[in-house]
């Protein structure tokens, strides 16, 4: 058995670009989930009733359907109603709306981990529910939000390898394209891996160290 | 001008098909501190709770300050600012420091200048004994100068009455006093307080009317004198005979 690792060596300006595209599709759908999942966990604190059930109900069609089905509904499926998506775009709008689900149980859990006195204490000085929630729970519970939110983030990197399927030339279809003209499976996939890597590993750092940053004296 | 601050008339609760206030009648006049006295689970927590709407009432009446606390048009978010409420487990906010918990609802609430708010808060420190405290956080507070803290917090909303829920029961027993002793200035100013309190020395040392409740009821209510040392219920009597033997 031999290695060619040269292959690898010569594939590593367009692995770089490919990596390039799967951060910038993981960036984009973050922060779109991160708004939408703002949104759904608030909501499901909501003293309103009906705001509580849409928000469940899409947490947990969302997180019942598996990604790549929800990917090819944005990107095959909205077409016959006249939507026609970029690529690109369609990925964003699917792991976007994917991660705002996960997103949304993070944020929810985050607040409800907060003591219910501290609700009780804002609201009995005069506050409305909103100042409450924006300057006495969300501080507290973003503390703890932190870490579920870096896995989240991580988690969705690695998913963003099945937007390769709807020919977004990201990392995975990178490797892929470069496999079938080279036939160097072992090597390009290792590689593909160690990219991912690096990247998953830099979140994690990051996220732990804003983590250290944050934690005030509790 | 209300004659009462405070008037409760036939207030019933009920948790799920639990009923834990039974035709609750009372009134609270301006300047008066009242004790409301009781076993652990007569419903004496949750009638203060009903009094500011943090809980909602199935029968009867509240009315603070002129305001129906159970009405439909009510503002509940100005109502609160003339109630103080202090809990328990006092319930600061532990992310912020002991001057930002003060001075926040001014702030936000009342609309109070960052700077007008901070002297006021500053002002309210020094009254509760704390002013040394003001950049530290709750965390680095004994539970007493916790609960100081918390006085002084409400305190900064300028209520026109101040409702205590066990203000003393989660305290190291060194630190009770300096917390009564707060409570007593505040009632010697004229403050009107409700005090929900197992502290037997304060209700009577303080208060001007005491309220013995037992499973959601009003068993008895009078002046110190006459329910320390003449109680007409027996169930009083034997409420009074186990904590006073204790």
């Amino acid at each position: 058995m031999q290695f060619d690792f040269l292959a690898l060596y010569r594939a590593i300006p367009a692995l770089v670009f490919g990596a390039s595209m799967t951060l910038r599709v993981t960036v984009l759908s973050i922060i779109l989930g991160l708004l939408i999942g703002l949104v759904a966990g608030l909501a499901k604190v909501w003293p309103n009733r009906i705001l509580r059930i849409i928000a469940s109900a899409y947490i947990e069609l969302v997180r019942g359907t598996p990604l790549l089905v929800q990917i090819f509904l944005v990107y095959f499926g909205l077409p016959a109603l006249g939507l026609n998506l970029d690529p690109f775009i369609a990925g964003v709008i699917a792991m976007g709306i994917n991660s705002g689900a996960y997103v949304g149980e993070i944020v929810r859990g985050g607040i409800d981990s907060i003591a219910l006195g501290q609700m009780e204490a804002a609201r009995s000085l005069g506050m409305t529910w909103w100042q409450a929630m924006y300057y006495v729970i969300l501080p507290q519970a973003f503390v703890r939000i932190l870490p579920p939110l870096g896995n989240e983030f991580i988690a969705l990197l690695k998913d963003s390898s099945l937007v390769s399927t709807i020919a977004i030339a990201e990392l995975t279809r990178t490797g892929q394209i470069i496999i079938t003209r080279t036939f160097k499976s072992f090597e390009i996939w290792s590689g593909v891996a160690l990219f991912y890597f690096a990247m998953t590993y830099a979140i994690a750092r990051a996220v732990k160290h804003s983590e250290e940053r944050l934690r005030y004296s509790e | 001008m209300n004659k009462w601050i405070v008037e409760v008339k036939k207030l019933n609760k009920y948790f799920g098909k639990h009923h834990v206030l039974k035709d609750i009648d009372f009134h609270v006049s301006y300047g008066e501190v009242v004790a409301i006295i009781g076993a652990s689970g007569s419903g004496k927590s949750t009638l203060l709770r009903c009094l500011n709407g943090l809980e909602p009432i199935q029968s009867g009446e509240v009315i603070v300050d002129g305001v129906r606390v159970n009405g439909r048009e009510v503002d509940l978010n100005k109502l609160r600012q003339s109630i103080g409420m202090i809990f328990q487990s006092f319930n600061l906010f532990p992310h912020m420091t002991v001057l930002n918990n003060i001075t926040l609802a001014p702030q936000k609430v009342k609309k109070l200048p960052r700077k007008e708010a901070e002297e006021l808060a500053l002002t309210l420190l020094g009254k509760v004994g704390l002013k040394d405290k003001a950049h530290m956080y709750p965390s680095q507070l004994s539970g007493g100068q916790k609960q100081r803290v918390a006085i002084a917090r409400s305190l900064a909303m300028n209520p026109k009455v101040m409702m205590f829920d066990e203000p003393t029961s989660a305290l190291d027993p060194e630190t009770v006093n300096d917390v009564l002793d707060v409570m007593k200035e505040l009632a010697e100013e004229g403050m009107t307080m409700i005090v929900v309190t197992h502290e037997m020395g304060f209700a009577r040392e303080v208060s001007n009317r005491i309220i013995y409740l037992d499973d959601g009821k009003i068993v008895e209510e009078g002046t110190p004198e006459e329910i320390f040392y003449r109680p007409r219920n027996p169930r009083t009597r034997e409420f009074l005979s186990k904590i006073i033997s204790v």
